[in-house]
C-alpha cells in the first residue's frame, strides 16, 4: 500500500496530508480508530444498524401493549424486571419506550446512521477525493456518536429508567423529576447523549462541507456533482446551522435541571408544593427544539431523496429528469425548513398571528417537495428500469414521500391542525413521510453501495423479499392510523381502555400491532443477507450497476487514497444514461467527449463555441451515423 | 439485471437437497416435540390451583416454539433459494437463457400492488373512514371541516394519480433486454407547470386556512351576546373547572397561594373570586358563545375536545384562551349519531405523565334553561376553612346560592352577595 504514489495529484488536494499512509496499519487503527473515510461510513453503518434493531425492538414491546392492554407476557418481566411486573408494562416505562425509540430512530439511525455512513463513504468517492478534509475530525465524529448511543443505551440500566417526556423532551415535564421518574437520572444522560451527538454531528457536517467546497477532482464543478452529493453538501449545511440552536436549548434546561435557573419554568406547582422558579416559559424551549426539530426532518429526508435520485437514474438507464430542478428544489427546502418551525406549535397558545405565518412558510415547502416527486415519475417514464433491490426501495420511498408528503398539507394547515395535533394523524404522517421514507432511502443506499462498501455483492433475491414483506407492512402499519387520529385519539396513550369511543379501535390496533411483528421479523432477511454477503458473498465487479459516477472507478480493493496513482478527471455530468448515438446506455463522468463524438449534444458543451465548431466539423464528416436528438 | 457468477459451486446438487432435509427433519422434531410438551404444561398448570409465582416453564417453552417456528420458516425460505439456485445453475450450465425473469415479475409485483393498494385504500376510507368523529359540534368547527373535506378531494386525488403513474410506469418500462431508455434530461415547460399549479393550490389553501383560523382566534366581541367564561387548570392527572359565579367574572388566583385546602390558589381577597362555583363536569349552554380560560398548575397539558374541533395547550404561567360557540346539544348528537350513550369528552393531548392516557371530563352541551337550573346547584369554591384562612367573616346559616347565573341578572345577586357579607 506504501507503494501508492499520493506526490503527484495535480489537483487542489496535494497539499494533503498522507503521512499515516505509510505507517504499518494496526488492528486498532485499521478498525477502531481508523480515519479512513471508507472505514468509518461502514463504523456509522453498522452502528446504526444495531441501533435500529434496538429501536425497533423497542417499538415491538409498547406495540404489544397497544394491542393487548389486558393480557400478561411474562416472558416481559424475565426480561424487563419492574418495568413490566406481572408481564405488563408500566405506564412511566411505555412513555420511557416511546421516547427512546423516537431518539435513537431519529438521531441515532435516520441522521448519524443515514449521513454518516453515505457522505463519508460517497462524498470523497464521487468527488474524486484521496479522504475527508479532516480524517482525525472524521474519526473523532464516529467515536463521539458511539459515546452518545452508549450513554443514551445505559439510561435503560438505572434505577429511575431512561427519559420519558417524548422524543421532543418538553418542559416542565422533562425538568422535574417529581415529574416523571424518567425526568431524573435518566433525562440528565439523554441530555448529555444529546450534547456528544451534536458535537459528532457538527464535526461530520463541517468536514462535508469543506470538502464538498474544497477537495473536487479536477472538473468537477458544482453543476457536475451527483445529485446524492448535493443532498448531503445541503444536509450539512442544514446541520450547522441548526444544531447549534438545540445545544443552546440543551444547556438552557441543564441548568434548570441542576443549577436553579428559570428559564423554561415558571408558576409550577407540584401537589402542593409551590416551585421558586418564575419568568421562565415553557415555550421558549419548543421554539428552540423545532427550529433544530424541523430542519432536522429534513436532515433525515434529504440525503434518501438524493440517494434515490441516483439509485433511480441508474436503474432507469436515465437521466434523472431536471437535474437543475431537483437542485433549486433542495435548496429551496434547505432555505425553508428555517423559517417553518412554529407549525409544530399552532396550538401552544402562542401568538395567533405568528401561526398564520407560519402556516404560509409551511405550505409553500410543499412547493419543492412536490416538485421532487414529479421529477422522479418523469425519470422513470420511458425508462429502461432493472429492478435492483435499491430500486426497489428507491420506488418504495418515492410512494411513502408522496403517501406523508400528503397529509403534511392537512396538518401544515393551522385551523385543521387544531383537531390533529397530537393525535395519531401526526404520527401516521411522519412514519410516512419521515420514518418509512427515509429507511427506505437508507435501504436503497446499503444495497446500492454495498458492493463500493465490502467488495462483495449482496443475495438479490432476499433483497426483493425483504422490499416486498417490508413495502406492505409498513402501509399496514402506518395507514389505518390516520383514521385514529381523525377520530381524535392522541398519540402516547399508554392505553384505550379508559375511554368508551377508543375501544372499537382496539381490533385496529391488534393488526398493526400484527403487522408491525411481521415488518420486524423481515429485517431478518436484511440482517442475515447483510452479515453474511460481508464474508461469503459473491465478489462485486469493478462496476456492479453499470454506474457512471466517480466511486465506480475506484478499486474493488480497498485502499487508502481510494485510487492508485492519478485522481480520474471529470469531464461530464453524472447522467449520461442511453445517450442517443452511445455504445453503450452509460458514459462515465471519466470519459472525455473527445471519445464519445458520436453521441455529443450541443448542450454538453456549455457555450464553448471552440468544442462545438470541432464537433460540427466531426458530424459533417460522419452524416450518416449521428442521430441527433435536439 | 446482470448476474455475476466468478465461483461456480462444483458440490453436487444431491449433496445440497440431502443435508437440507436432514437440517428440516431436526428442526421439525425438535418443534413439534416441544409443542406436545408445551400442551402438556398447559394442561397441568390448568387443573393446579393459581400459585403466586408464575410457572416460567411453559413460558419459556411457549417462546422456544415461536423461536423455532421462525427459524423453519427461515429453512423453508433458504431452502426456496438453493433450490432457485439450484435450478437457475443448471439452467446455466445448459446453455439456456436465465431461468426466472425477475425483473418482470417485480414489475407485476407493483402493478398488482397498485390494484390491491387502491382496493385497500377504498376500503380504509370507506369502513375506517366511517369509525370517524360525527359533524362538528360547534361554528368554527363547521368551517375546518368544509376545508377539511376540499383537502382530502384535493389530496386523495393527488394521492391516487401520482401512485397510479408511478405503479404503472414500473411495470410498463420494467426492462425486457432489448430496449433503450428515451434520453429526456429536462423540459422547462414541464418543470414550470407543475412547479405552478401544486403553488396555486396550495395558494388556495392557505388563504382559506388563514381566513379561517383568524377568524378562530380574533373574536370580535360582540356586547350584547358577552361569552360565558369558564376557567380550566390542568394538573397531573386532573382538570378542574372554575365558573365565573353570579357576578360573571372569575376571580383572581395566584400559585403562591395554593394550599391543601385551596388547591387552585384562589385569592379570595378578589371580590370576583367569592361566588366562584366548582363543577365536576363541564356543562355549557348551546349557541352561546364560550370563553375557555386555560391554566396550568405543573406541567403543559393540552385541552382537547374533539367533537368540538378545540384544541389549545394549557402552560404553566402562561393563560391562554379558547373561544367558541357549541352548536348541537349532547341529547341532539344522541340522536344524530343514533348512540344512546354518546358523551362529549375532554382530553389531554400533551404527554403530560403516567396518567397521561386518563385524563378525561364528561362535557354537556344543554339549553339554557338545563343551564340556569344546573350552575345554581354548584357548590362555590369559598368555605369555611378557606373564609378563616382568608379572614373573612363566616356566615352563620349557609349562603343562599345565588339564584342565577345569567349576566343580566349581576346587580341583583352582587347586593345579596354584600349582604350575606356584612352578615
Ligand atoms: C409536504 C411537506 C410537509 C408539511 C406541510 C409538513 C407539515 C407538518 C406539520 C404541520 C407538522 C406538525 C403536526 C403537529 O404536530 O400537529 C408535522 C409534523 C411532523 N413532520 Fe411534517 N410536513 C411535511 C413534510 C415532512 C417531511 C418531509 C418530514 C421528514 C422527513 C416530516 C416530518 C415530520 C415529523 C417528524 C413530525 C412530527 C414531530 C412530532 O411532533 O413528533 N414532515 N409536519
Ligand atoms: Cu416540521
Ligand atoms: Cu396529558
Amino acid at each position: 500500500m506504501s507503494t501508492i504514489n499520493l506526490q503527484d495529484t495535480p489537483h487542489i488536494d496535494n497539499h494533503d496530508d498522507h503521512a499515516h499512509g505509510h505507517h504499518h496499519e494496526t488492528f486498532l487503527t485499521k478498525y477502531v480508530f481508523s480515519q479512513d473515510h471508507k472505514m468509518i461510513a461502514k463504523q456509522f453503518l453498522i452502528t446504526g444498524i444495531i441501533m435500529a434493531v434496538i429501536a425497533m425492538g423497542l417499538s415491538i414491546l409498547f406495540r404489544l401493549q397497544l394491542a393487548w392492554p389486558d393480557k400478561s407476557f411474562p416472558i416481559l418481566e424475565t426480561f424487563l424486571g419492574k418495568w413490566a411486573e406481572g408481564g405488563r408494562i408500566k405506564p412511566d416505562f411505555y412513555l420511557a419506550l416511546v421516547t427512546i425509540h423516537g431518539t435513537i430512530m431519529v438521531f441515532f439511525v435516520l441522521t448519524a446512521g443515514l449521513s454518516g455512513t453515505f457522505s463519508n463513504l460517497l462524498i470523497p468517492l464521487q468527488l474524486g477525493a484521496r479522504d475527508m478534509a479532516s480524517p482525525f475530525l472524521n474519526m473523532l465524529s464516529y467515536w463521539f456518536f458511539f459515546l452518545a448511543c452508549t450513554i443514551m443505551m445505559a439510561s435503560f440500566f438505572i434505577q429511575t429508567g431512561p427519559a420519558s417526556a417524548g422524543w421532543t423532551v418538553y418542559p416542565p415535564l422533562s425538568a422535574l423529576p417529581t415529574a416523571i421518574a424518567g425526568s431524573g437520572l435518566g433525562m440528565t444522560m439523554w441530555l448529555i447523549s444529546m450534547v456528544l451527538f451534536v458535537a459528532s454531528s457538527l464535526m461530520g457536517g463541517i468536514n462535508y462541507v469543506s470538502t464538498v467546497l474544497n477537495m473536487r477532482t479536477k472538473g468537477m464543478d458544482l453543476w457536475k456533482m451527483p445529485l446524492t452529493i448535493w443532498a448531503f453538501f445541503l444536509t450539512a449545511i442544514l446541520g450547522i446551522l441548526s444544531f447549534p440552536v438545540l445545544v443552546a436549548g440543551v444547556v438552557l434546561l441543564v441548568f434548570d435541571r441542576s443549577v436553579g435557573t428559570s428559564f423554561y419554568l415558571s408558576d409550577i406547582v407540584m401537589g402542593t408544593q409551590i416551585l421558586p422558579n418564575e419568568g421562565g416559559s415553557p415555550i421558549l424551549w419548543q421554539h428552540l427544539f423545532w427550529f433544530l426539530g424541523h430542519p432536522e426532518v429534513y436532515i433525515v429526508i434529504m440525503p434518501a431523496l438524493g440517494i434515490s435520485s441516483e439509485v433511480i437514474s441508474v436503474n432507469s438507464r436515465k437521466p434523472i429528469f431536471g437535474y437543475h430542478a431537483m437542485i433549486y428544489s433542495l435548496i429551496g427546502i434547505t432555505l425553508l425548513s428555517f423559517i417553518v418551525w412554529g407549525h409544530h406549535m399552532f396550538v401552544t397558545g402562542m401568538n395567533p398571528l405568528l401561526g398564520g405565518v407560519f402556516m404560509i412558510t409551511t405550505l409553500i415547502i410543499a412547493v419543492p417537495s412536490a416538485v421532487k416527486t414529479f421529477n422522479y415519475l418523469a425519470t422513470l417514464w420511458r425508462g429502461n428500469i432493472r429492478f435492483t433491490p435499491a430500486m426497489l426501495f428507491a420506488i418504495g420511498l418515492v410512494s411513502f414521500f408522496i403517501s406523508g408528503g400528503l397529509t403534511g398539507i392537512f396538518l401544515g394547515n393551522a385551523s385543521l391542525d387544531i383537531n390533529l395535533h397530537d393525535t395519531y394523524f401526526v404520527v401516521a404522517h411522519f412514519h410516512l413521510v419521515m420514518g418509512s421514507a427515509a429507511i427506505f432511502g437508507m435501504l436503497a443506499g446499503v444495497y446500492h453501495w454495498f458492493p463500493r462498501m465490502f467488495g462483495k455483492m449482496m443475495n438479490a433475491k432476499l433483497g426483493y423479499l425483504h422490499f416486498w414483506l417490508t413495502f406492505i407492512t409498513a402501509y399496514l402499519v402506518f395507514f389505518p392510523l390516520h383514521f385514529l387520529g381523525l377520530d381524535g385519539v392522541p398519540r402516547r396513550y399508554y392505553a384505550f381502555t379508559e375511554f368508551e369511543f377508543m375501544q372499537k379501535w382496539l381490533t385496529v390496533n391488534v393488526f398493526v400491532t400484527w403487522s408491525a411483528i411481521i415488518a420486524a421479523l423481515a429485517q431478518v432477511a436484511f440482517l442475515f443477507n447483510f452479515f453474511y454477503s460481508i464474508f461469503k458473498g459473491k465478489p462485486a465487479p469493478q462496476n456492479p450497476w453499470e454506474a457512471n459516477t466517480l466511486e465506480w472507478t475506484a478499486p474493488v480493493e480497498h485502499l487508502h487514497g481510494n485510487w492508485p496513482g492519478e485522481i480520474p478527471t471529470v469531464y461530464r455530468w453524472p447522467y449520461d444514461y442511453s445517450k442517443p448515438g452511445a455504445a453503450q446506455d452509460f458514459i462515465p463522468q471519466t470519459v472525455p467527449f473527445s471519445q464519445t463524438m458520436s453521441s455529443n449534444l450541443v448542450h454538453d458543451f456549455e457555450g464553448n463555441t471552440e468544442a462545438e465548431q470541432i464537433q460540427k466539423d466531426w458530424e459533417l464528416k460522419n452524416v450518416p451515423v449521428v442521430e441527433k436528438a435536439e | 439485471m446482470k448476474v455475476h457468477r466468478t465461483t461456480f459451486k462444483k458440490m453436487s446438487l444431491k449433496n445440497i437437497i440431502i443435508t437440507k432435509a436432514t437440517a428440516v427433519l431436526t428442526v421439525i422434531f425438535t418443534v413439534f416435540s416441544s409443542m406436545s410438551v408445551f400442551a402438556q404444561e398447559v394442561g397441568a398448570t390448568a387443573s393446579a390451583a393459581p400459585a403466586k409465582a408464575v410457572d416460567m416453564e411453559p413460558i419459556y417453552k411457549s417462546t422456544l416454539f415461536y423461536v423455532l417456528l421462525f427459524l423453519l420458516l427461515c429453512l423453508f425460505i433458504g431452502i426456496i433459494g438453493k433450490a432457485l439456485k439450484v435450478y437457475e445453475l443448471t439452467r446455466e450450465t445448459q446453455g439456456k437463457p436465465e431461468g426466472i425473469n425477475w425483473n418482470k415479475i417485480n414489475g407485476v409485483l407493483f402493478a398488482a400492488f397498485l390494484v390491491v393498494g387502491l382496493y385497500g385504500v377504498y376500503w380504509e376510507y370507506t369502513v375506517h373512514g366511517n369509525m370517524l368523529l360525527p359533524e362538528a359540534a360547534s361554528e368554527h368547527g363547521k368551517r375546518i371541516d368544509e376545508m377539511f373535506n376540499i383537502t382530502l378531494i384535493i389530496t386523495t386525488i393527488v394521492f391516487i394519480v401520482t401512485h397510479i403513474i408511478l405503479f404503472t410506469f414500473a411495470y410498463i418500462y420494467k426492462s425486457t433486454g432489448n430496449r433503450k431508455a428515451y434520453y429526456y434530461p429536462h423540459n422547462n415547460a414541464l418543470e414550470r407547470i407543475w412547479t405552478v399549479i401544486p403553488a396555486l393550490v396550495l395558494t388556495v389553501l392557505v388563504l382559506m386556512g388563514f381566513l379561517t383560523w383568524r377568524s378562530i382566534f380574533h373574536k370580535v366581541q360582540d356586547p350584547n351576546n358577552q361569552p360565558l367564561s369558564i376557567e380550566v387548570t390542568s394538573s397531573q392527572f386532573q382538570w378542574d373547572f372554575r365558573y365565573p359565579g353570579a357576578d360573571g367574572v372569575i376571580g383572581v388566583k395566584n400559585y403562591k397561594k395554593i394550599t391543601s385546602i385551596n388547591a387552585l390558589g384562589i385569592d379570595f381577597n378578589d371580590k370576583n373570586s367569592l361566588d366562584d362555583q366548582l363543577a365536576d363536569e363541564l356543562v355549557i349552554p348551546v349557541n352561546k358563545p364560550v370563553r375557555f380560560v386555560l391554566t396550568s398548575k405543573d406541567v403543559l397539558h393540552s385541552f382537547y375536545m374533539p367533537h368540538f374541533r378545540v384544541q389549545l395547550n394549557t402552560v404553566p404561567g402562561m393563560t391562554s384562551y379558547f373561544e367558541f360557540t357549541p352548536t348541537i346539544t349532547s341529547d341532539e348528537m344522541k340522536i344524530k349519531t343514533n348512540d344512546p350513550s354518546f358523551k362529549y369528552i375532554l382530553l389531554c393531548a400533551k404527554i403530560c405523565g403516567t396518567n397521561h392516557y386518563n385524563m378525561q371530563k364528561t362535557v354537556r352541551v344543554v339549553s339554557q334553561e338545563e343551564y340556569n337550573a344546573w350552575v345554581v346547584k354548584q357548590t362555590t369554591y369559598l368555605t369555611n376553612d378557606l373564609r378563616k384562612a382568608f379572614n373573612l367573616p363566616i356566615p352563620i346559616e349557609p349562603v343562599a346560592v345565588p339564584a342565577t347565573a345569567d349576566t343580566t341578572a349581576t346587580k341583583i345577586t352582587e347586593q345579596t352577595n354584600q349582604l350575606a357579607f356584612k352578615k
